[in-house]
Formats: structure tokens, sequence, C-alpha cells
């Protein structure tokens, strides 16, 4: 296998419909998928670990920047592991887009790759939807000093040494803004790459609302 | 002293007040000394309240020191004052129970990872 050094992250909560199908997507096109059940009140962790994941289960829901932190230490206890990439749990990421990400890392000798929306047009929001992440990267980009085009996508490669600089303390959505931060820091080489983001119904009904966009700006200031 | 003046003084202490619950929000607050300066602002704030249950004309004198009508407006103020620390100081631990309840449910799922890994 050609990505034998990759493994996959996919923080998880609640995503029983749609998981099986997510993880069996994904399993056996790179080394390692590794999900982190973030307390789930359903059956996302047998669903994971039946499609063929490693699950590692939070006791309590604690958050996506905590389960991502989670899956990203356990990641790099995995022997061989080179490339982590994260992968949201509700499908509206391709695994195609993750495997250029990780081609376009190696060929370039980068420390990081991340996903974008915004670099094309394939991806289709709403005028809602647009203005709250276009936000997020405006008050991401002031706080971090980088210059990206869209910021809340769980689309990301990391090579092993810029994820061992990765410790997320914000447990709920501003870990998004935190990891960039954290990753820039290390000055590894980076960039975007765009994705197209699928937004399905499903996936539509739990995604960022405005309200939502409250929220990080106030995790970000008052941390 | 006339009326402007005389609020000056309540002012800078319910001022003072509320800076100290910031510098308790932002200051990370763990081991004895933390606890023993909590005990002993609340020693002080035993004695103060016993003294002022037998002698409640203390507080009217305070409150005229320092600029304030009556006692029993004092009392309300120093109150705010003293909610907005317990809310500083009681924020400090939620988070610092955040941040442990976090490190050990990890430290679990990653135990379970390693066992995973081994079998």
């Amino acid at each position: 296998m050609p990505n034998e050094d990759v493994a996959i992250l996919v923080p998880v909560y609640n995503e029983a419909r749609v998981l099986g199908d997510v993880i069996a997507g994904l399993v056996g096109h790179v080394g390692h998928v590794v999900c982190v059940d973030d307390g789930s009140t359903d059956s996302s962790a047998e669903a994971a670990r039946h499609a063929g994941a490693t699950v590692l289960r939070h006791a309590t829901n604690l958050g996506q920047g905590a389960a991502l932190q989670t899956a990203i230490e356990h990641a790099l206890t995995l022997p061989g592991v080179c490339y982590l990439v994260t992968f949201d749990a509700d499908g509206q990421h391709q695994l195609s887009d993750a495997l250029a990400m990780v081609d376009l890392a190696r060929a370039e000798d980068l420390g990081v790759v991340f996903g974008s929306r915004f670099l094309d047009e394939r991806t289709k929001a709403g005028f809602l939807k647009k203005l709250v992440l276009k936000t997020a990267v405006w008050v991401t980009n002031q706080s971090t000093g980088m210059r990206l085009t869209d910021a809340h996508n769980g689309l990301r490669v990391i090579r092993v040494d810029a994820a061992r600089a990765v410790h997320l303390t914000q447990n709920r959505m501003a870990h998004a803004s935190e990891i960039v931060l954290q990753l820039g820091r290390t000055n590894l080489p980076w960039r975007e790459y765009p994705v197209h983001v699928l937004y399905t119904d499903y996936s539509r009904a739990k995604g960022q609302s405005l309200l939502n966009a409250i929220n990080i700006l106030f995790e970000l200031t008052f941390r | 002293m006339d009326p402007q003046d005389q609020q000056l003084v309540i002012k800078i202490v319910l001022l003072v007040g509320v800076l100290i619950a910031t510098a308790l929000l932002t200051r990370s607050s763990s081991g004895a000394r933390h606890q023993a300066i909590r005990r002993v602002l609340l020693v002080l704030f035993a004695v103060a309240t016993a003294a002022v249950i037998i002698a409640p004309q203390l507080l009217s004198g305070l409150a005229q020191l320092m600029g304030v009508g009556r006692g029993t407006d004092l009392l309300l103020y120093g109150l705010a004052v003293a909610f907005v620390c317990f809310l500083a100081t009681y924020y400090g631990r939620m988070r610092m129970l955040n941040r442990q309840i976090t490190e050990l449910t990890r430290a679990l799922a990653l135990a379970e990872g390693r066992r995973e890994g081994t079998s």
C-alpha cells in the first residue's frame, strides 16, 4: 500500500447514521484509521469498529478539539506513521482530496497542508454560511498571523514533526483556530489545497450556525 | 469635601475590588498560598461581620468615612464586589476541573488504544 504511513483521524460524536460508510470508505486505503468516539450516546463506536477502524472512547463528551488531540496523541505512538490526516465524520470530505494532499506534502516536503473550500468554486455554500466561515477565517488570520482562505475546515494533513507541536486546549469549536496557530508556530512549510466539501442534508443539519460563530468568537477571546 | 470628591473614595475602593477579582481570574490559582489567602480573608470577613452585628453604627461610620451616605449602601456595594470575586474564583476552579477531566478522559482513551494495539 502506498499510503501505509498515513493515519486518518476521525473525531466522532453521535454520527452512527453515516459513520459506517465513511469509515468503510477509508479503511484499506491508508495504514491506519483512528476514530475517537467523543462520548457518543448512539452506536457510533460499534459502527466504526465494525467498519474496521481503531476506536478510542472518551468516557464523557469533551468536544471535537479534545477528541482531535486524543487522536493525534494516539497516532504519534503508532509505529511507522509519517502523516496524520484529520477528517470529519459526517461524510463531507473526500478521500481523494485527502490522498492528494498527502501527495502534495510528500512532493513539496511540507509540514502541513490545509484543506480549503474557497480556493475554487466546487463547494456550494449558502450566503450565511459563507459569511460565518469568512468571519472565522478573518479572526483566525488576525490571531495567528497566517493568511488562510478557510479556517474551519476539518480536512488537514499534518506531518508527525508538526503534529508533535499540537497541544489543543480549546475543547470546543475554537480548536480549529488554535491548531492553525500552533502549526504556524512550528515554522514548517505549509500550503493550502482546494478541496470539495459536500454539504449533504445530514451535514447541513449539524453544521455551523451563526450562533456557533459567536461561540467560537467568545472562546477565542476569553480563553 | 464636596459630593464629587466624596464619591471618589468609594469608587477607588470598589475599583480595587474589581481589579483583585480580575487578577484572580487571570492568575493560575493553585497551591497552599492561595488557600491561605482565602482563609485569612474568610477570618477577616467573619471578624468584620461580627463587629458590625455587635455595633451597627460602625458600618455607618465607615460608610461616612468613605463618602457613602448609609451603611446599607456600603454593604450593597461590598456585596456586589464580593459576588464578582466569587465568580472569578469559581470560574478559575471550573476551568481547572475541566482540564483535569479532559486529561483523565484522554488518558483512559489512550490506554484503550494501547491495549488494542497489543492485542
